[in-house]
């Protein structure tokens, strides 16, 4: 026997293989005239809330299709149902790191069960985590993160990836603010520090403030 | 969370690459816009490995500081924290040139080959 060390140049990026699925899902939605949105946040910053607003809100004027990455449960799924718009749950808990975010081929999975051609607007709801899902590529066109005000002002220092990543932020939560010790001025200030300019609009899911905005900036989108 | 999920793809590659073979390092690439714990990143990389020709392998990684080109000065700055600034002139409309690096570099493994096949080889 006879044993010898070899190196082998890979020069191969880890996300690689991803990237490609996610190309691969994007080529399908172009297809399809979708345009498509990856909407991602920490967990229970609202983002199935502003789902609902938006889905009430744009009947009718846009058609919307949800792909509902959850852990485990159907429960966001579930609080949509009631708008018959066309919904498909992915389930994340499969695999190494599998629950924390969706990756392209979890999206392509559930592509099967939705009806591309008849949406103007895909919705992608991320799973709730604040770093994994900015990693991953899933075929969107834009990002839009969901932040609540309930998370502090330093949250794009500690967090630039997703916060560098995204393409809007909503900055949820809105109505909290008179009983919150939260200096919004100093959070643009950090939101710019990592994205500089990047496109906000504060809303709120208990009062509808920026929902027509934010409906208006996606349909904008949707209906070119 | 999401060391473990890089982690995972780092064996996958290292295990493709290596295509049977043992493999005894794997030399990894990650730029510091990435938001990579190192540790984390190591510990991840240990646990996924086991069961497959990575297990056991060490992760050698290298990280890379950010830096980017200023397009009002044309100045290159090394880029410490954020916001990201040319250190020039102080303007933020910089192309990021190193730091979002995330790749494996190369690995190191074991040929095994009995004296027959090397003679074969010949
Ligand atoms: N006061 C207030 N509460 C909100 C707002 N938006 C969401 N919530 C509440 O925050 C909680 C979490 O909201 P979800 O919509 O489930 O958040 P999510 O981002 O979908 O959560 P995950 O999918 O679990 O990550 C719920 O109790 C919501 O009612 C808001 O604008 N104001
Ligand atoms: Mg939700
Ligand atoms: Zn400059």
């Amino acid at each position: 026997m006879h044993r010898t060390a070899v190196k082998k140049v890979v020069l191969e990026g880890v996300l690689d293989a991803n990237d490609a699925l996610a190309e691969a899902n994007r080529q399908r939605f172009d297809h399809a005239n979708n345009f498509v949105v990856n909407m991602m946040s920490s967990p229970g910053a609202g983002k199935t809330a502003l789902l609902e607003h938006t889905l009430d809100r744009t009947l009718g004027k846009v058609r919307i299709g949800v792909l509902e990455g959850d852990v485990q449960t159907t429960l966001d799924a579930d609080r949509l149902a009631r708008f018959h718009t066309p919904i498909v749950q992915v389930n994340t808990d499969a695999g190494f790191g599998g629950e924390c975010h969706l990756d392209a081929n979890m999206v392509r999975s559930g592509l099967a069960e939705l009806p591309l051609h008849d949406i103007d607007v895909l919705i992608i709801e991320n799973v709730g985590n604040l770093v994994c899902p900015a990693e991953f590529k899933v075929g969107e066109d834009v990002r839009v993160m969901v932040y609540a005000i309930t998370e502090g002002e330093e949250k794009p220092l500690k967090y630039p990836l997703m916060f560098r990543s995204a393409d809007l932020v909503l900055i949820n939560k809105m109505d909290l603010l008179p009983h919150l010790h939260f200096d919004l001025e100093l959070f643009l200030r950090n939101l710019d520090a990592v994205n500089p300019g990047v496109g906000r609009i504060l809303t709120s899911a208990a009062t509808g403030q920026g929902i027509d905005e934010w409906c208006s900036w996606l349909m904008e989108r949707g209906n070119a | 969370m999401h060391e473990l999920a890089i982690a995972g793809h780092v064996v996958d590659i290292a295990a493709r690459h290596a295509d049977g073979r043992t493999v005894t390092k794997v030399f990894l690439k990650v730029g510091h816009l990435r938001q990579v714990v190192p540790s984390a990143l190591s510990f991840s990389f240990d646990l996924v490995a086991q069961g497959t020709t990575v297990e056991g392998a060490e992760m050698v990684l290298e990280e890379v500081p950010a830096a980017g080109r200023c397009q009002d000065c044309g100045t290159e700055s090394v880029l410490k924290s954020f916001p990201l600034l040319c250190e020039a002139c102080g303007e933020s409309n910089l192309q990021i040139t190193r730091g979002e690096e995330l790749y494996v570099e190369s690995l190191e493994m074991e040929e095994q080959q009995n004296n027959e096949e090397l003679i074969a080889d010949r």
